[in-house]
């Protein structure tokens, strides 16, 4: 960071924790930003002429006598058309080598749109994976995470459903992302020949980890100037936000601050959504789609970190090992769009919501029928026709590696019904059955 | 003079100011950064540090900084032209706020102060008056929106005059009252009240016990609530608490709806935004938005603000009622409202109690659900508020200080299910769990047996107890397998699925199933008490099942069909026809 020339310079530390340091000093403003030998830093208390700074880095090796200047501003990005193609740090400095971004300097993490201005929802992001389409169809504007566990190819599944949702830019927050991880994205979006419609901002699990706070408001920044400024359909990805989270509990762990569940800051769900809110879709026709992973430990959704963040989200998509057919499926029970009333049905054709709903009810009796096996009771017709269902639904609709149309997935799964069911065993209004029912 | 003072301290939007004269706990100040001023409301006192929680972002404040004390609480405005609007968690009216994002330290007028309003006086010059006393209506979206002799006002006055029928604003003098020490008072349609006070401008609080239709099968039928009855969702996310109160909200048989939007999702409030000035009121025919208030805090404005918004709420549903006018108010979720509390509770460094939250939690929460009821006002009229709050429990678990604090509080219990949701059965709610203890009043019994048929509350409970009866088959088949137990326990549990796919499964998003009519929802539970009754001799348990497939399939086709149309009849032709069919052949 530059010094301007009018910057007071502080050499007295009077109190250093892991995460902070404390000074006398005047005229700082709150959330202001701070370098204490060089290393960045955030004003988080101020009690008199005491000022209180995190330090991003942790404050390993600072000593009572460190420089601290003070920038006068809170966290900015310089925003332009330049971002495009590029990769950047948490700060918002390039780390692909090419030149410093010129452009308009806007503070990061900014204000909320006023609720009345938002515009619903409405546009279909189709996929080609059914397991998202006909189950949990998802619409631009929306914010959703995936729900897996670390050895889940969640990665994989994000960046194809980017590649595929026709978004004018991909901003990509990463965080706590592996070198591999990370450059796995740099090569999919390279050689998809869209790297001009990609903006990064990376912390890798070599960066200190509470600099990832910063990557998801500066992705998001970056999203706001596209989608208001260009009105351009901006989707962000975030990966992973668990880390993020743990990011947070590491500072307020720090500062003492008294955890609540899961030793997470009591504050853990006012910030992750004021992240998650920023998901929109704007009067002028720009919008911004958040699409994030928060991975869990042995698929314990009732953590604070996933519970939180469904209580956010408009949904979750939940990636699970099917072990009967040996694919990686989106559990269709554990998620969810909320969303997608407003698409499915409307955008898509009129038997979707029914034949959505069908398909999972069956899957739920074909779920019991598997716990009548397993404890080793005898399975009517009825169950062995459920059974076989799920596994061609599991295959053909619910695997992660099915690439088609809706219309398609809606013929498909009508096939299915007319393979093992009768109409009535199928619960849906009688004039979609008798348009659509597989003769 | 008012009490000024400088900011010493700030830790987020918690901020000391040292002040230099008297401050009240709650009073509101104005803390000026920039060329804007931050709202804030006192919290602690300790000596001459007022600990402020400021309701915006503090970014860039610096110690110093100026604040000005304003002498009174945080205060809503109350007038007609309420209805129909949306406000923040402070009452600002969001649609006056330019721009597409909300600026911080705006703050705009609740009401239209040019509106020109039909006013018909109800008092004359020499009536003797209170608070709350009635002086005149105007006409709000069809609705008597009484003009009333201010809450603030204490003991007997005289009316003076009152101005003629005509058209006024909200700030023209209507009338003039004359205090006991004969001073004349000048009074207009507005008037402030401190939302953190109930308004308690009524002379009784009975027992509540007429049934507040909501068109819901699983409440009405199962588990109803009454006019000024109190309730709550608690469910994990996802199994359906806002789409409940959605529901509720569209159909609820009340005079006005007021939603408050606490510290969730700001798309769902668009979508109350897109659909209820198209969708109309099923009682009176009128655009829904007409009777609506919109409280919206969404998750991502400001925390301080989220506790203000359910208050603000409140009290505007109080001044409703004290028109005598039947108010149904939802929060969703109060426990984004509890977290706010422990957000700032732990930045004051109090003792946490369980989770961190703060000790007096359950005081909090019954005190507000205590605002809500059904009152005689002192004019003989009857006003309402029925208050319906979703709890949104940590990892889904009901044993947690917001639920079960909200438990004692609340008289109806409607339990939301994950297994329920998984399984696409909604409303997700738990038949067997979920309850109302207005079943229990005798004065609702004996309301309800006038209301709908004196067999209601039988067949009601007949049916619960059938519901109890095939969740325990369930279990033994699950143990003992399918053909391990007698035929006769199949049909046990396939007609406890009828009751469960007919009356209380519900499809929000169907046009016809979503709203059901009290004399509909009659007509049903007969229809399947009767199939319940009916005894049946299968030969096989595989029957059983084909069978009531069979027949649940029919009784859905209903559900989705206009009532008592053609199509509907057949319907029920086709199975009664498969009903005799069945009971003949034996
Ligand atoms: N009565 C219902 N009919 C159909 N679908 C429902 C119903 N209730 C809930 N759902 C489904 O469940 C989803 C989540 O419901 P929502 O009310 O938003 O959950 P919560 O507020 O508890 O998190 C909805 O988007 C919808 O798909
Ligand atoms: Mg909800």
């Amino acid at each position: 960071m530059a010094t301007k020339a009018f910057q007071k310079i502080y050499t007295k530390i009077t109190q250093i924790t892991k995460a902070t340091c404390s000074l006398k000093a005047t005229g700082v403003g709150y959330d202001e930003l701070a370098t204490v030998n060089g290393k960045l830093a955030q004003v988080v208390k101020i009690m008199g002429e005491d000022v209180t700074l995190q330090v991003f880095e942790g404050t390993e090796g600072i000593p009572t006598n460190a420089e601290v200047i003070f920038l006068g501003k809170a966290p900015t990005l310089k925003v332009s058309n330049q971002l495009a193609g590029r990769f950047f740090n948490a700060f918002g400095d390039p780390i692909d080598g090419g030149p410093e971004i010129e452009g308009e300097e806007r503070e990061i993490g900014g204000p909320s749109v006023n609720p009345v201005r938002r515009r619903q929802p409405s546009e279909l992001i189709a996929t080609g994976i059914a397991g998202i389409d006909l189950n949990n169809s998802l619409v631009s504007g929306q914010k959703i995470p995936f729900f897996a566990d670390p050895d889940q190819p969640f990665n994989q599944v994000m960046a194809s459903v980017a590649l595929r949702a026709k978004a004018d830019k991909i901003i990509l927050g990463g965080m706590g992302l592996t070198n591999d991880d990370y450059l796995y994205f740099k090569n999919v979006f390279n050689n998809a020949g869209v790297l001009d419609r990609i903006v990064s901002f990376v912390n890798t699990t070599e960066n200190p980890p509470v600099e990832r706070l910063l990557i998801p408001d500066q992705a998001l920044t970056a999203a706001e100037y596209f989608a208001v400024d260009h009105n351009e359909k901006v989707l962000v990805l975030l990966t992973d936000m668990t880390l993020y989270a743990d990011a947070l509990s590491i500072v307020s762990n720090r500062m003492d601050q008294i955890p609540s569940k899961d030793s997470m800051p009591g504050s853990l769900y006012s910030d992750l959504a004021k992240i998650y809110e920023k998901a929109v879709q704007f009067p002028a026709g720009g919008s911004i789609t958040i699409i994030a992973v928060t991975t869990l430990s042995g698929g314990d959704i009732t953590h604070a970190i996933p519970d939180n963040t469904g209580y956010i989200t408009e949904g979750q998509l939940f990636l699970r090992r099917d072990s009967d057919v040996g694919k990686v499926i989106v559990d269709p029970f554990r998620s969810l769009s909320r969303l997608k009333q407003l698409v499915i049905g409307k955008k898509t054709r009129e038997d979707h919501p029914q034949v959505m709903n069908a398909a999972v009810r069956l899957y739920a009796d074909a779920a019991n029928a598997k716990t009548k096996l397993e404890n080793g009771f005898d399975l009517t017709n009825y169950d062995e026709r459920t059974l076989s269902f799920a596994k061609d639904y599991s295959e053909k609709i619910l695997a992660i590696d099915v690439n088609i149309g809706t219309e398609e997935m809606l013929n498909v799964t009508w096939g299915l019904f007319s393979n093992y069911f009768k109409p009535e065993e199928v619960n849906i209004k009688q004039e979609l059955v008798d348009r659509y029912w597989a003769k | 003079m008012s009490t000024k003072g400088k900011v010493k301290g700030i830790i987020s939007n918690l901020v000391i100011v040292t002040v230099d004269g008297p401050v009240a706990q709650n009073e509101i100040c104005y803390i000026e950064t920039g060329n804007t001023k931050l709202m804030a409301e006192v919290i602690k006192i300790i000596g001459d540090n007022a600990y402020v929680q400021v309701f915006e972002s503090t970014r860039g404040l610096q110690v110093g900084a100026e604040a000005e004390f304003m002498g009174h609480m945080l205060e809503v405005t109350l007038g007609p032209g309420l209805l129909s609007r949306n406000y923040d968690g402070l009452q600002n009216d969001l649609d006056k706020m330019l721009g597409v994002f909300l600026k911080r330290g705006e703050y705009t007028f609740p009401l239209d102060e040019e509106k020109l309003w039909d006013f018909k006086p109800l008092a004359k010059a020499g009536d003797v008056v209170e608070a709350g006393s009635w002086l005149g209506e105007v006409d709000e979206n069809f609705q008597p929106h009484k003009i009333m002799v201010p809450f603030t006002f204490q003991g007997q006055y005289t009316v003076k005059s009152v101005v003629t029928e005509g058209q006024y604003r909200i700030f023209d003098k209507i009338a003039v009252v004359t205090d006991s020490e004969g001073k004349d008072i000048e009074l207009n349609m507005t008037q402030k009240w401190p939302v953190k006070k109930a308004l308690t401008c009524y002379t009784e609080k009975p027992r509540p016990f007429r049934l507040l239709e909501t068109g819901v099968r699983t409440i009405d039928t199962a588990n109803p609530i009454v006019e000024g009855g109190t309730g709550f969702i608690p469910g994990p996310f996802g199994t359906g608490k806002t789409v409940l109160q959605h529901a509720i909200s569209k159909q609820a048989d009340a005079n006005i709806v007021i939603m408050a939007a606490c510290g969730e999702r700001a798309n769902e409030v668009v979508e109350i935004f897109v659909e209820f000035p198209e969708l109309t009121d099923p009682h009176t025919g009128r655009k829904l938005m007409e009777r609506t208030i919109i409280i919206a805090n969404t998750s991502n404005m400001p925390v301080a603000a989220r506790e203000a918004s359910v208050y603000t709420a409140m009290t505007i549903a109080e001044y409703y009622r004290s028109m005598g006018l039947k108010v149904l108010l939802m929060a969703d979720s109060t426990s984004r409202w509890a977290q706010a509390l422990r957000e700032m509770s732990n930045r004051l460094e109090e003792l946490p109690g369980q989770d961190a939250f703060p000790m007096d939690l359950p005081a909090i929460i019954a005190n507000f659900y205590g605002r809500a009821g059904y009152v005689h006002l002192k004019n003989g009229a009857t006003g309402s508020i029925t208050f319906i709050g979703t709890v949104s429990p940590a990892g889904g678990n009901l044993k947690e200080p917001v639920t079960e604090s909200t438990k004692k509080a609340a008289r109806c219990f409607f339990a939301l299910e994950q297994a329920r949701a998984d399984r696409k059965r909604y409303p997700a709610v738990n038949p067997i769990d979920s309850y109302s203890k207005y079943i229990e009043y005798p004065e609702f019994e004996e309301y309800i047996a006038k209301r709908i048929s004196p067999d209601w509350t039988k067949n009601v409970n007949e049916m619960k107890t059938l519901l109890q009866r095939g969740k325990e088959v369930q279990e033994q088949i699950n143990i003992l397998g399918d053909d391990g137990v007698p035929v006769d326990y199949h049909v046990t549990f396939w007609k406890s699925e009828v009751i469960d796919f007919v009356i209380l499964q519900q499809d929000a998003f169907d046009k016809i199933d979503s709203v059901c009519p009290i004399d509909r929802q009659q007509f049903m539970l007969n229809l399947v008490m009767d199939i319940c009754r009916t005894k049946f001799d299968f030969s096989s348990f595989t029957d059983v099942m084909d069978y009531f497939k069979r027949l649940i399939n029919i009784c859905k086709q209903m559900n989705y069909s206009e009532y008592q149309s053609e199509a509907f009849n057949g319907y029920l032709k086709e199975l009664n026809e498969m009903l005799t069919l069945e009971t003949a052949q034996k």
